[in-house]
């Protein structure tokens, strides 16, 4: 095969220029959170550090996250672990041979945007309440 | 055939294994931790304390963290390979690649070692 014409993977500049059908948008979704949630380990190590540490460090988490930044930060991991869990199930019950057609996979893609979205509400609303 | 030299275990079927077990694992870790947080809305340091010191709880945690580490080098390394490359980068590719495949080992690698001298430190 030439050179030119083999397959290759998406690249950044090319993004506009192509269809996003929702199992794309699903599926670079959850590549997004599992980023975002990598990072974010170093900040679930702090808060479980602090909480185990004394009681003071467990009043001092606390502390950070009832404030407006730290309940943002909580809400936004929390909805980046949604969305990958959500996504994930979707994964395995996919490999299990369930929903491998287009439709199948259109289908599981919306369930699983809608079922991630209702969490990351329920996450924000159990953020808000403290 | 190009061993791979900077993924997980050297091997695309052995990551994909490994990437799903390790997902279960975190996924019923994650359902135990909000659930207890969920049935604790008045969470004090004594029982927090407690519960960390439960033996099957520290080592369920132990597990959680490897599986996190073994689950995002996986996943770190298969979307740099996706996107890191010469036609989105230009000839710089490879080496921004290596670059970026070096700092997220090191980081899952600092991970397993805070989290073990969380768990185990005291």
């Amino acid at each position: 095969m030439n050179k030119k014409s083999r397959p290759i993977n998406v690249g950044i500049g090319d993004l506009l220029g192509f269809a996003w059908p929702v199992t794309a948008i699903a599926s670079i979704a959850h590549r997004i959170a599992g980023v975002v949630l990598f990072v974010g380990i170093g900040f679930a190590l702090f808060a479980l550090e602090m909480s185990l540490a004394d009681e003071q460090g467990f009043n001092g988490l606390k502390g950070l996250i009832v404030s407006p930044l730290g309940k943002f930060i909580t809400w936004g991991l929390l909805a980046a672990l949604a969305y990958h869990l959500v996504a994930g199930i979707k994964h395995l019950i996919m490999d299990a041979g369930v929903g491998e057609t287009l439709k199948g996979g259109v289908i599981a893609a919306r369930v699983t945007i809608f079922l991630a979205a209702a969490l990351i509400v329920l996450a924000a609303i159990w953020v808000i309440r403290g | 055939m190009v061993t791979q030299v900077t993924s997980m275990s050297r091997s695309g079927v052995s990551d994909w294994v490994i990437q799903r077990i390790t997902a279960v694992v975190l996924a019923a870790y994650t359902l135990c931790i909000f659930g207890y947080l969920i049935m604790h809305p008045d969470l004090t340091y004594a029982e927090w304390s407690a519960f960390f010191h439960n033996t099957g709880i520290r080592i369920f945690t132990m597990l959680a963290l490897v599986s996190t580490c073994a689950h995002a080098w996986v996943g770190m390394w298969t979307v740099g390979s996706d996107y890191l490359q010469e036609h989105t980068l230009g000839k710089k590719a490879a080496s921004l690649r290596i670059v970026y495949q070096i700092t997220c080992i090191l980081m899952v690698l600092t991970y397993l070692i805070w989290g073990i001298n969380i768990l185990w430190g005291n």
